[in-house]
């Protein structure tokens, strides 16, 4: 293994070469917050634009997910304009989320409170405007429930269903502010070709996609 | 690949060359008239198509022998239908504005007897003693025509008429050279940049995609042009799809590639006919497809029709598009010269780009960089729209200045109004003010005024456009155009969206312009391709040149401008009202006016629904009706 010596945060480490930035400093115990970065993609989807850090030489801020660490590379995680940018892409999809963390099934275990308290940002923006795209619930599945509402489009449910399944039963559908996670020609989750693994659910960050209550079987780790 | 033999293609091309130059001669300088119609898209929108019927039947009524020819777009948009007639004896002559009516007259008059009509001209072609010639108009002291020289003067369903022009003489030379780095040296020396925007070297970009390992490679032609008001690409496609043709084949051989690619807006259905033709007759004359002109070169070209999507002009969404899967731009690097097409390294180039190379190969390098300026050689094209006169397309060098595009070239604002702002490059371009009309336009000082080049969109904006609506009107597009992909991108621009809706109709609050200012910036350097790095550019520029627009909206719930109509009201100003004229009472959908005892119409302000008949319904002798902001400028009723 080939490997090279980086800084981060004034911590030497040493990491395997061509590996991205971001896993390196996970692995070191060093948060950078991200929610659609897949270590088993061959791509980074470099979508949800909170992984931004600095890196000494570089004008401007990167993100995380999608810099390959290099020989002697300094990188600071919590430069000041590097936090702007992750703040400011926090609180846009805080201003479009339903934030209900009391009656939300991912109370307590949901990847936003994390990332909420690491950026110091609250959950409900003062400074933007709420925009709700108010979708319909689908309730249509024995076992769990999809709320597009609360989901923040990071592709983790896409890629592990499609790893199980071959072709996935979810994918991205429309453009713009309409873009959603949905099943193939729009179907209700109940009548999808889903054969209830539940991965999808370990690996949603959010309240997105959650276990009914009366069906929730013991957490499973999935790992992506 | 066979090394070239130079004398066979040499032979092969002038065979090629004497055939269509005779053809040529026998149209332009033969002893029968010749009547040319432009219809291009902006010709037929006005009615060429009519027009080109009504003389082709007359012609026939009358058995003249004189073909009709249909040619592309010459760039005088505001003046279509436009008509060209050359008849033995008589200059070339070219006609504005006509319709059936003068068509039928042309035949008749001009071509039948000796009148030719000179009411109807628009000017001469060539130098003459009759008419003024196109030439001595004050617009052509700036104009420089390299890559629109063709438009309009050719037939593009014909390849003769091209190749009769040196079409196709680029090619054969660069066959003639030995495939090595020559090509790409002469691109680099004219130090051509990029016309789909960004400005980016083309023979670096050439350059780093033939170092690349031995392996399959393309080139694709970028004809996406999804700005809203931008058409030069389209007119290019479709008045002269030859040289981008020419151009692409000759990027092909410098590169080592076999295959490209033209990627074409399916809304250009003309545009996609007329290179469907231009490709099948290149093929014909070996000019394309299989050891073109015994070169033992191969090259081979596709037409993709996109879907139309904004973004799908992106290079990389661009490249996801043609390989079948959803148009949405990926990170980079890996650049497109490395990792594109189908993972292979790829070329994209503008299609104004690609036009640019055959003549930058005939004439040297050292020609092109006598134009324009060090950094921006060549020239610059823009579709003037808006609030000017000469709407269309020009083709000036690089340097000249947008005072000069805007008021000696495009006649300047019309209606005797002032002169607000300039749109520059279209929803990712910005809006520069007067005191920037001075500035000589190239890519680097048009980026340090907060604009770009953009794809040369050139909007021209008076004193009776409000520049936070403008602001709103290019977000708006930018934001449905975006993939969705991006936090930024997605939600950032809508939110902006949101603070320019709200400012516009009057329910702007305070801190809305930090707000505004702060996304906008985020946006910009936050999102992952250039539709939402660029989106803000409006927003910015309208805020760094017109924050007091803004703040009179906010602070004053007024519109200086007077056009967001929930912060205006129409009023009849009382003494200038005539008693006896009703124009406006009747006019009104809403029956909002009525006289009052004095025989003086008021407008209840209750009932009005800011329709703006009555203004236009008011004599000009009176123009009594006014627009007032804020609203509660009205005059309260005695
Ligand atoms: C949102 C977006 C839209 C674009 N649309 C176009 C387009 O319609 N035509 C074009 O030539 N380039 C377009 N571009 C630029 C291309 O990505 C690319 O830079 C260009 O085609 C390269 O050609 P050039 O070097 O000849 O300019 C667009 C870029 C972005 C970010
Ligand atoms: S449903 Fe959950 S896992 Fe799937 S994209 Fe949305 S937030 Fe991500
Ligand atoms: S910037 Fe906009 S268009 Fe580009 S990837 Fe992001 S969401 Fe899509
Ligand atoms: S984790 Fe890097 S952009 Fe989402």
């Amino acid at each position: 293994m080939k490997t090279v010596s980086l800084t981060i945060d004034g911590r030497k480490i040493i990491a395997e070469e061509g590996t991205k930035l971001l896993w390196v400093a996970l692995d070191n115990g060093i948060y950078i917050p991200n929610l659609c970065a897949i270590r088993s993609s061959p791509e980074p989807a470099a979508a949800c634009r909170l992984c931004f850090v600095e890196v000494a030489g570089k004008e401007a801020p990167v993100t995380a997910c999608t810099e390959t660490v290099a020989e002697g590379m300094v990188v600071n995680t919590r430069g000041k304009k590097a936090l702007r940018l992750a703040r400011s892409a926090f609180e846009l999809l805080m201003a479009s989320h339903p934030v209900d963390c009391a009656g939300c099934p991912a109370n307590r275990s949901c990847e936003l409170q994390k990332i909420s308290g690491h950026l110091k940002v609250k959950l409900k923006t003062k400074r933007l405007r709420t925009l709700l795209r108010e979708l319909p619930i689908d309730d249509s599945h024995p076992l769990f429930t999809y709320d597009p509402n609360k989901c923040v489009l990071c592709g983790r449910c896409l890629w592990v269903c499609r790893q199980q399944l071959g072709i996935g039963v979810l994918g991205f559908a429309h453009r713009g502010f309409q873009r959603v996670v949905t099943t193939f020609a729009d179907e209700p989750l109940g009548q999808s070709r889903c054969q209830e693994c539940g991965d999808c659910i370990a690996v949603c960050p959010t309240g997105a996609l959650s276990f009914k209550d009366s069906a929730k079987p013991a957490a499973r780790a999935v790992k992506i | 690949m066979k090394v070239a033999e130079p004398a066979a293609v040499a032979v092969a091309y002038n065979e090629i060359k004497s055939r269509a130059e005779s053809r040529w001669r026998e149209l332009a300088n033969g002893d029968k008239p010749v009547i040319m119609v432009g219809t291009a898209t902006c010709g037929r929108a006005a009615g060429a198509l009519q027009v080109l019927k009504t003389l082709r039947n007359e012609v026939k009524k009358h058995n003249l022998d004189c073909p009709v020819v249909e040619v592309g777009c010459m760039g005088h948009c505001h003046a279509e239908p436009i008509v060209m007639i050359k008849k033995p004896g008589y200059p070339f002559i070219s006609y504005g504005y006509v319709n059936p009516v003068v068509a039928e007259r042309l035949v008749k008059e001009f071509l039948l007897g000796d009148d030719p009509c000179l009411e109807s001209v628009l000017g001469a072609l060539e130098e003459n003693d009759l008419v003024p010639s196109l030439a001595d108009f004050p617009r052509a002291v700036y104009e420089k025509k390299i890559i629109l020289q063709n438009c309009g003067q050719i037939d593009p369903t014909d390849i003769d008429h091209y190749v009769a022009r040196d079409g196709y003489a680029a090619l054969a030379r660069v066959l003639q050279m030995p495939p090595d780095d020559d090509v790409i040296n002469e691109v680099k020396k004219s130090g051509l940049r990029g016309r789909g925007g960004a400005g980016f070297p083309a023979g670096q970009k050439w350059h780093a995609c033939r170092s690349t390992p031995p392996g399959p490679r393309y080139i694709i032609c970028n004809g996406d042009e999804g700005d809203p008001g931008a058409f030069m690409d389209r007119a290019i496609l479709e008045s002269d799809p030859h040289s981008v043709i020419e151009g692409m084949i000759i990027a092909g051989y410098a590169i080592g590639a076999s295959y490209g690619y033209i990627y074409v807006r399916a809304e250009y259905p003309l545009a996609v006919a007329r290179l469907e033709i231009a490709l099948r007759q290149a093929r014909k004359l070996n000019l394309l497809g299989k050891n073109i002109l015994g070169s033992g070169f191969s090259f081979h070209i596709r037409l993709f029709q996109g879907s139309g999507a904004f973004v799908c002009g992106e290079a990389t969404a661009l490249a996801a598009s043609i390989e079948g899967k959803p148009g949405t731009p990926r990170p980079k690097p890996p650049r497109m010269t490395t990792e594109g097409l189908f993972g292979r390294p790829t070329v994209v180039n503008n299609v104004k780009t690609l036009a640019f190379v055959p003549p930058i190969i005939r004439n040297g390098a050292a020609w092109f960089t006598s134009i324009g300026t060090k950094d921006s050689p060549g020239t610059a094209v823009f579709a003037l729209a808006g609030k000017i006169a000469n709407t269309g397309l020009v083709e000036v060098p690089m340097g000249t200045t947008l005072r000069q595009v805007i008021f000696d070239v495009g006649g300047g604002i019309p209606k005797g109004k002032k002169f607000k702002a300039v749109q520059i490059g279209g929803p990712s371009g910005g809006c520069l003010p007067e005191s920037a009309l001075d500035l000589p336009i190239d890519f680097d000082s048009l980026q340090d005024a907060g604009a770009m080049m953009g794809s040369g969109g050139m909007v021209v904006l008076d004193e009776d456009d409000c520049m936070v609506e403008i602001a709103r009107y290019f977000l708006e597009f930018t934001q449905r155009e975006s993939c969705g992909k991006c936090t930024f991108c997605r939600l950032g621009t809508k939110q902006m969206l949101a603070i320019l809706d709200d400012i516009t109709l009057g329910q702007g609050k305070e801190g809305d312009i930090d707000t505004l200012l702060q996304l906008a910036e985020d946006v910009k350097l936050g999102s992952l391709c250039g539709l939402g790095k660029t989106a803000p550019n409006p927003v910015l520029t309208t805020l760094r040149y017109f924050k007091d627009e803004y703040e009179a909206h906010i602070t004053e719930g007024r519109c200086p401008a007077l056009m967001c109509r929930e912060l205006i009201a129409y009023y009849i100003l009382p003494d200038k009202c005539e008693r006896s004229c009703d124009a406006c009472v009747g006019t009104c959908t809403v029956e909002a006016i009525t006289p009052n005892k004095k025989r003086i119409k008021v407008i209840d302000q209750e009932k009005c629904v800011k329709c703006n008949t009555c203004l236009v319904a008011c004599p000009p002798q009176y123009n009594a009706v006014i627009k007032l902001s804020p609203p509660s400028e009205v005059p309260a009723a005695k």
